[in-house]
């Protein structure tokens, strides 16, 4: 089982419809993003990055990429991801993570809490005026 | 200079706090080892063959005094009593503890500094030309740019957990003092033909296992279009970048592989995207850094003490003619302080004798520092009747070198003594190469010659851009040491040229003696320098200095 | 041809600290070459360097290094571990200054 992450803590998975139909996207890390915009169609309502290893980023860059295409879906980051990159990732254009249970236990809820302040001391957001990166 | 302002002090606040949480959480196993490693080294923090070593930034290499006190304070309450100052503008602590880390930089971020992305697969360091300000061939002062760089890359959320490290320069002159062909990208600040400021982009070069020049990708970006376009650079390449193999993974093997063309396409595509996120916010923050970078009042007199011993004093005239750069304002000049005494650890300087040249800074020199890639010290900004009382007491603390361009300043990496990826030893080899030629009383008569030597293939001592490199590897166990010739770190950079087989530890010196004397037999003039005559003559001569033996066989 | 299996330490850097240490065969850690367990044979030097790596509230980076038995208990054959057991050439810093103060 997996554990759900936002700004308020751990919860269960409340999207319910899988990554088997078109609503949904599962994509790896090595996905080039300049070659998903066909694969967007309207009806895409989440799509699930993964994240093999917390040491390739690639996941934070398909992210960014998404939003500033105009997917205003659903962005979620799945896999290995250590709490030091919430922040990171909710910086990107996550709106969750989802991480193992067993990764939950060894890194429980307050490490992740402690990073849900993530719209504070951002240079990105001070640098472009405005909201977050990712907004 | 940059004064941090109340949300640069907020961020490093914060950042500080988080990494002393993750000191605590790898200590209560909620981080693993290899968790634990990317956090710490983004920190600074790296672990090397005796001990930790922190990497302190000093961004674009400039300090002030209090700052520099600060790190004295470092090495002597937490370290050796030493620091380490590096070709990449950062210092180095070799000895600390990791349960005093937290502490050490919560000392650093009183004086506004920290160890931030100073390594790990992050945008590093910003590092820019060590004159910037002062400069008589200046386009424009760097370091303001560097600082908006700075700031936009420190805790980028994109570029965090890259493929590899990225290192940015930065150089506004006509001449490179900061090898901007050498870096991942390197932006020059130009003027384009209606007049306007702007910079044109270089990406793809460095040194380490396949050397590379950087090449043009962008002759003219706007002002206002540079962050947009630094990121645009840094997206594609963390996207496309290889992770199969991290000898691969570098910019330069990208550009390599899929043409500079193909880069710039996708660059100018994910620019479209990027360049309406910035409203404006990024310009305004940099009006506000070039007011912190305004010269400083420069004060007006009489030159008569520097002339006079200058035309009285051997050691104070030797020291003049190698140590000083011509300044901006005539009647200032730009002093180097040799952190390269002869015998002594390129590049180490004592907790005294950085208060030593705090202490000149605060008294004569405008409170400016700066550190340079060749690992010196920097007085920017002197009038030059305070010279003579500034070589005075560098002399006293045996800061007084007058050896800045020549043999015996050279650049060496940490190498076998303390890094733990070492091949060879860098600093002994150094040590002596710079005795020798003290002995011979040679090295003034030599003129400009840049030794590099790096301990392994990762070349962090700039070997193959060294006029004579030194590589120092492993062969069966054993130290041995390839020479390359003609490398250039200039505007004109050049990669050296292998001279042959390599030469055991006890050979080397011998080696480089054997070079310099083939350069003092053919070269044309004494003004003509040993990479101009390697230019005109090449490669042979020197090779024949280096193996008479193998000439003796074909004869 | 599988090469023959040479004796071997098992080194690491403590955690704390990050100096040199090295694992003795009473299961504890030195930080003197000399009392480091010198493991003749390959399956036992894999068991040990288990053990070794399922301690990283200790220590970081534990490896088998090669060394040779000596007068005064195991020695390096390396020039790396000669440096790692000693300290850098350029001061006296490091275990040669631990050594010279004792
Ligand atoms: C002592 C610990 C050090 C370690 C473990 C280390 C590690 C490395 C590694 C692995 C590379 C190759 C990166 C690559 O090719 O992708 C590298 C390159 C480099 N490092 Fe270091 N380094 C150390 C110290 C230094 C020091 C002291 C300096 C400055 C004197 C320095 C400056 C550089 C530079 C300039 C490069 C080459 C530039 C380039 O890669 O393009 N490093 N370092
Ligand atoms: S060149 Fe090699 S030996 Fe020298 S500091 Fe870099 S990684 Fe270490």
């Amino acid at each position: 089982m997996t554990v759900i992450i936002t700004d308020t803590g751990f919860g269960p998975d409340t999207w319910t419809l899988g990554y088997e139909g078109d609503t949904a996207l599962d994509l790896p890390s090595d996905t080039d993003p300049v070659q998903l915009s066909e694969r967007l169609a309207a009806q895409v309502q989440m799509i699930r990055i993964a994240f093999p290893s917390f040491a390739d980023g690639r996941g934070f860059t398909i992210a960014r990429h998404l939003r500033l295409s105009g997917y205003k879906g659903h962005l979620r980051a799945t896999g290995h991801l250590i709490a030091d990159q919430y922040a990171m990732a909710r910086r990107s254009g996550f709106d969750d993570v989802e991480i193992s249970d067993e990764l939950a236990a060894r890194q429980p809820e307050n490490q992740w809490l402690a990073r849900a302040n993530w719209q504070q001391n951002d240079y990105q957001a001070r640098m472009r005026g405005g909201s977050p990166a990712a907004a | 200079m940059y004064k941090y302002n109340d949300f640069d002090t907020a961020f490093l606040a914060e950042r500080n706090a988080q990494f002393r949480a993750q000191v605590e959480r790898r200590i209560d196993g909620s981080l693993t080892e290899d968790e634990f490693k990317p956090l710490r080294l983004m920190n600074g923090l790296y672990l090397q063959l005796h001990a930790y070593m922190l990497r302190v930034a000093i961004p674009y290499g400039s300090l002030n005094s209090a700052q520099m006190n600060t790190l004295a304070l470092l090495a002597e309450k937490w370290d050796k009593g030493y620091g380490h100052f590096t070709t990449r503008q950062n210092i180095q602590y070799n000895w600390p503890k990791l349960s005093d880390v937290p502490d050490m930089l919560d000392a650093l971020a009183e004086v506004g500094m920290h160890a931030i992305q100073t390594s790990g697969n992050t945008i590093r360091n910003v590092t820019a030309d060590h004159f910037a300000g002062a400069a008589a061939d200046e386009i424009e002062d760097p370091r303001p740019i560097a600082e908006l760089i700075r700031q936009w890359s420190t805790d980028h959320p994109e570029f965090q957990f890259m493929g590899r490290k990225f290192k940015i320069a930065v150089g506004g002159a006509a001449k490179d003092r900061a090898v901007l062909k050498a870096h991942d990208l390197a932006v020059r600040v130009v003027q384009n033909d209606a007049g306007e400021t702007g910079y044109q982009i270089l990406i793809g070069g460095g040194l380490g296992r396949t050397p590379m020049i950087g090449k043009v990708i962008n002759d003219f970006v706007p002002r206002a279009d540079l962050l947009p376009y630094i990121e645009a650079v840094v997206s594609v390449w963390n996207q496309i970048g290889r992770r199969d193999n991290k000898y691969k993974a570098r910019i330069k093997i990208t550009v390599h592989e899929h043409g500079i063309d193909h880069i710039r396409a996708r660059v100018d595509a994910r620019f479209a995207l990027i360049r309406p996120t910035f409203l404006g916010a990024d310009q305004e923050l940099f009006s506000e850094i070039k007011v912190h970078f305004s010269p400083p009042k420069f004060r007006t007199g009489s030159t008569t003490p520097y002339d006079t011993a200058y035309k009285t004093d051997p050691v104070f005239r030797a020291w003049a003619d190698t140590n000083l750069a011509d300044h901006r304002v005539s009647d200032h000049a730009i002093v180097t302080i040799s952190i390269k005494k002869h015998g002594a650890t390129p590049g180490d300087a004592s907790a005294e004798q950085m208060r030593v040249m705090a202490t000149l800074a605060a008294d004569y020199g405008y409170d400016e520092l700066r550190i340079s890639h060749e690992q010196n010290v920097i007085l920017p900004h002197v009038h030059k009747s305070d010279l003579p009382a500034i070589h005075a007491k560098l002399k006293q603390h045996g800061l007084g070198t007058a050896n800045i361009g020549l043999i015996s300043d050279i650049i060496a990496c940490p190498g076998m003594d303390y890094c733990a990826l070492a091949t060879a030893r860098s600093i002994p080899v150094a040590e002596q190469i710079a005795t020798r030629f003290d002995d011979l009383k040679l090295e003034h008569d030599i003129g400009h010659l840049q030794i590099k030597i790096s301990g392994c293939i990762n070349a962090c001592g700039h070997h193959h851009v060294g006029h004579i490199g030194i590589l120092g590897l492993d062969r069966a166990g054993v130290e041995n040491y390839q020479i390359t010739l003609g490398g250039d770190a200039t505007w004109s950079a050049a990669v050296g040229e292998r001279a042959g087989p390599g030469f055991a530890y006890d050979e080397i010196v011998p080696a480089v003696e054997r070079i310099v004397d083939a350069y003092l037999s053919v070269r044309d003039t004494a003004e003509e320098t040993f990479l101009e005559t390697y230019r005109r003559v090449g490669m042979s001569p020197f090779k024949a200095a280096l193996y008479p033996e193998a000439i003796k066989k074909v004869a | 041809m599988a090469r023959a299996f040479t004796p071997k330490v098992i080194t690491a850097n403590h955690l704390i600290e990050g100096d040199v240490i090295y694992l003795t065969a009473a299961d504890t850690w030195s930080r003197d070459l000399a009392e480091a367990e010198l493991i003749t044979d390959e399956a036992h030097a894999q068991l040990r360097l288990l053990d070794a790596q399922s301690q990283p509230a200790t220590v970081v980076g534990a490896y088998l290094a090669d060394a040779t038995s000596g007068a005064n208990g195991p020695e390096p054959t390396h020039f790396r571990e000669e440096f790692r057991r000693t300290g850098p050439s350029n001061y006296a810093h490091g275990k040669q200054e631990v050594l010279a103060n004792v």
